[in-house]
């Protein structure tokens, strides 16, 4: 199963360090990580996702994370209604033939183009992961020169309806 | 610069500070009695403020021996043992110890100088990432980079060091730090740690519903660890088996947390803990486990352990429970403040005369045995000799392998503090330094160091201190001349392929500790052993005793790997 945990931690050298080697460490297996600033300063907030066997997993993972002292909160949002979002920049090959073809799939994704070249374009994407997946599949007979992703990022919704599992709103 | 030195410094209008003076002057504030260290380039600017300082320093013959050593003293006393090392081979050579103190939750505080940060990075001389390399087997680390954190980052170090889930902190400082001046206040340093905030005051809805379940427990049975010891608890855990009349397994690190001639003792248990103490945690349809961490040495077969039980777990750290066996009855907090809370609720005590008359039954028909030889100086025999002679009131530090499953068995412990080892990690060498630590935190203890042939030599350097300090350690090597454990599952399990356990060649340990100025004598025969011990203990410095032990003796009973606890062999 897939677990999403929110965390705030303080900004400091050696903090992430001390983090992902703990999931080195116990064996757990990240399948995606973010960091970034929090509206506090000082104190950033990471989202990882992370592909496990049963909830007792999760459930150690996050005592293991609230046992480090430059953890300050751990959310495990894997059954709260949350937002999540991920980016994608990709550079997809185009010929006169395939340009306004490939505009075309773009546009009902909401990606933008954000760089143009003779032979290129490249499109910003941002959405929940299944979205990107199935964006990049399509995209992907066109030919993809690079791509480059981004980790999921999530929070709570502001309104919590109960026994909600993840929304999957776009 | 001393603490003296620094407040007359601050009468005389004196406002900045190295960082080795901050250091120092911190040390003092936490009241360290001793320092365990080993000098070299990176640290020698803390060492030159060492030398007009009052902080008592123990220079050990290798960094291996310094941490274990304050691994022994903080076992002792509970208080964080003190050490400094300097950067690169110095601080590599405390990994061992830092991953020792980390699993068996030992408070330390340890010094590593680093390179100067200018250099740091570019592979100097002596330079290690001594940060990447023990933030796994710390509690916690830092590195300084103003010398004037040093007041906060120290006292945050003591503090986290020893409360909680105790644990080993390590304050990486570049020699530059150490050496230029900050700016100091005069205020007490505030502690900036938002996240840490242990909890040792358990929930009341929890202690109810393990008090409730006592009260209908047909089988219950406690397993007490050194979680019991780390909280200073010992006394309240007997309060409250007496209280309820429930019987006591042991883990391996709690020994001496319950009396071992109490009524309500049943053992050790584990791989090789006891017949009675294993079925007990087999059989037991309650099991309150407090302050130990259900390691698999312990628990043998998971599928098999506790199978009927309804598992309660009393620890401070919230991480433990859960983590290896299904707990119902989750109990955050300290063992003393669950226990006190415990004794305070005086449940109703259950009906349980069948189960603790079976439980004695169990330990009468299958006590702890070992076969005399005629003429053969059994290792078993040496342990009990030991006790005999001590009164049982020794403290004993061990090295790991056959020994030290002997000593567990063989020396019963009354007393809290009394027993020194290296469980988690199993760390060979950690015998006679840590017995070096625990004699000073207990200066008038007799402390027995017993060691294998194996474990002896790989830390036996530190009989240089124990001789310069004329400390009256009583150096007991348990010679079977090869690696007894190694040898014995290689006997059980490997078809009796004694693969490089077996040693070829000894130094003669007489001379080794007439080299060093310590008498040493050689035993053969159970009356030179009785001998020899009643000169030993009468000797007012250290002694080196090599007892010539059975080489093929093996440690019995036994849970084989993968095994359940009721699944014993050598019963």
């Amino acid at each position: 199963m897939k677990g999403i945990l929110s965390l705030t931690v303080n900004n400091r050298p050696g903090v992430l360090n001390r983090i992902t080697n703990l999931f080195t460490k116990r064996n757990y297996n990240i399948e995606s990580m973010t960091v970034g600033p929090s509206e506090q300063n000082g104190i950033s907030r990471m989202t990882f996702v992370v592909d496990v066997d049963d909830e007792a997993v999760i459930e150690q993972i996050t005592k293991q994370l609230n046992k480090q002292i430059d953890v300050l909160k751990v959310f495990d949002i894997t059954n709260q209604s949350i937002v999540a979002r991920e980016l994608a920049l990709i550079k997809i090959l185009v010929t006169t033939q395939t340009r306004a073809e490939i505009y075309s799939v773009i546009e009902p994704f909401r990606a933008s183009v954000i760089d143009v070249s003779k032979d290129s374009l490249t499109v910003q994407i941002t959405g929940e992961s299944d979205k990107i997946e199935a964006f990049i599949e399509l995209i992907k007979p066109y030919g993809i020169k690079e791509l480059a992703r981004t980790g999921t990022a999530a929070i709570p919704r502001g309104m919590q309806i109960a026994h909600a599992k993840s929304a999957t709103i776009v | 610069m001393t603490q003296k030195s620094v407040v007359a410094d601050r009468k005389s209008g004196k406002t900045h500070y190295s960082g080795a003076e901050f250091l120092l002057d911190a040390l003092k504030k936490e009241n360290v009695e001793v320092i365990f260290g080993y000098p070299g380039g990176s640290v020698l600017p803390i060492y030159d403020k060492l030398y007009s300082s009052e902080l008592f320093h123990i220079l050990t013959r290798h960094e291996q021996g310094a941490i274990h050593a304050a691994e022994g003293y903080a076992r002792i006393t509970g208080k964080p043992g003190v050490v400094i090392v300097t950067s690169g081979p110095g601080a590599t050579n405390i990994v061992t110890g830092l991953a020792d103190a980390m699993i068996d939750s030992l408070p330390l505080v340890v010094i590593s100088g680093q390179v100067a940060t200018s250099v740091i990075g570019s592979d100097a001389f002596q330079e290690a990432d001594v940060l990447g390399i023990t933030t796994p087997i710390t509690k916690h680390n830092y590195q300084v980079r103003k010398p004037e954190d040093l007041p906060r980052i120290i006292k945050e170090a003591f503090y986290i060091a020893s409360s909680g889930r105790p644990g080993p902190v390590l304050i990486d400082i570049p020699k530059d730090m150490a050496i230029i001046e900050g700016e100091s206040t005069d205020k007490e340093p505030e502690m900036d740690l938002p996240g840490y905030q242990p909890t040792t005051k358990p929930n009341y809805l929890q202690i109810r519903k393990l008090v409730e379940a006592v009260s209908g427990a047909k089988r219950p049975v406690i397993l007490a660890g050194a979680g019991v010891l780390h909280a200073k608890a010992s006394h309240l855990l007997k309060e409250y088996v007496e209280q309820q009349g429930i019987p006591v397994v042991h883990t391996l690190l709690g020994l001496g947390g319950f009396p071992a001639e109490h009524p309500l003792f049943i053992g050790m248990g584990g791989m090789h803990g006891c017949y009675a103490a294993n079925m007990a945690l087999s059989k037991c349809d309650l099991l309150i486990n407090i302050g130990a961490r259900f390691d698999d040495r312990l628990t043998g077969n998971l599928a098999k352990f506790a199978q009927h039980a309804t598992v309660a777990h009393i620890d401070i750290d919230p991480a433990e429970i859960g983590k290896n066996v299904q707990t119902k009855i989750p109990v955050v907090g300290s063992a003393k403040e669950a226990l006190a809370e415990l004794i305070a609720q005086n449940g109703k005590k259950p009906e349980i005369d069948v189960w603790t008359t079976q439980l004695t039954a169990w330990n009468e028909e299958f006590p702890l045995r070992y076969t005399h030889e005629e003429g053969v100086l059994k290792p078993q025999r040496v342990i009990q000799m030991l006790h005999e002679k001590t009164n049982g009131e020794a403290i004993v530090t061990t090295d790991v392998g056959q020994h030290q499953m002997w000593a567990a068995q063989y020396y019963p412990f009354n007393k809290p503090n009394s027993w020194v080892t290296s469980g988690g990690l199993g760390t060979m060498g950690f015998g006679l330094p840590s017995a070096l630590g625990a004699q000073l935190a207990n200066p008038k203890a007799t402390v027995l160091s017993i060691s294998g042939d194996g474990g002896f030599q790989m830390c036996l350097q530190e009989l240089s201190v124990i001789a310069e300090m004329n400390l009256p350690i009583k150096i007991i090597i348990v010679n079977n001349g090869a690696l007894g454990m190694v040898r014995q599952w290689q006997e059980l399990f490997h078809d009796n392929r004694f693969s490089h356990s077996i040693f070829q060649s000894h130094p003669d340990f007489v001379k080794l500790a007439d080299a060093y100025g310590i008498p040493g004598y050689k035993v053969t025969t159970e009356e030179e052993a009785s001998n020899c011990l009643d000169v030993a203990l009468k000797t007012d410095g250290p002694v080196l005793i090599d007892f010539r032990v059975k080489q093929n003796e093996n440690v019995f009973p036994m849970v084989a790997q993968g095994k359940g606890l009721d699944e014993m062999e050598g019963v």
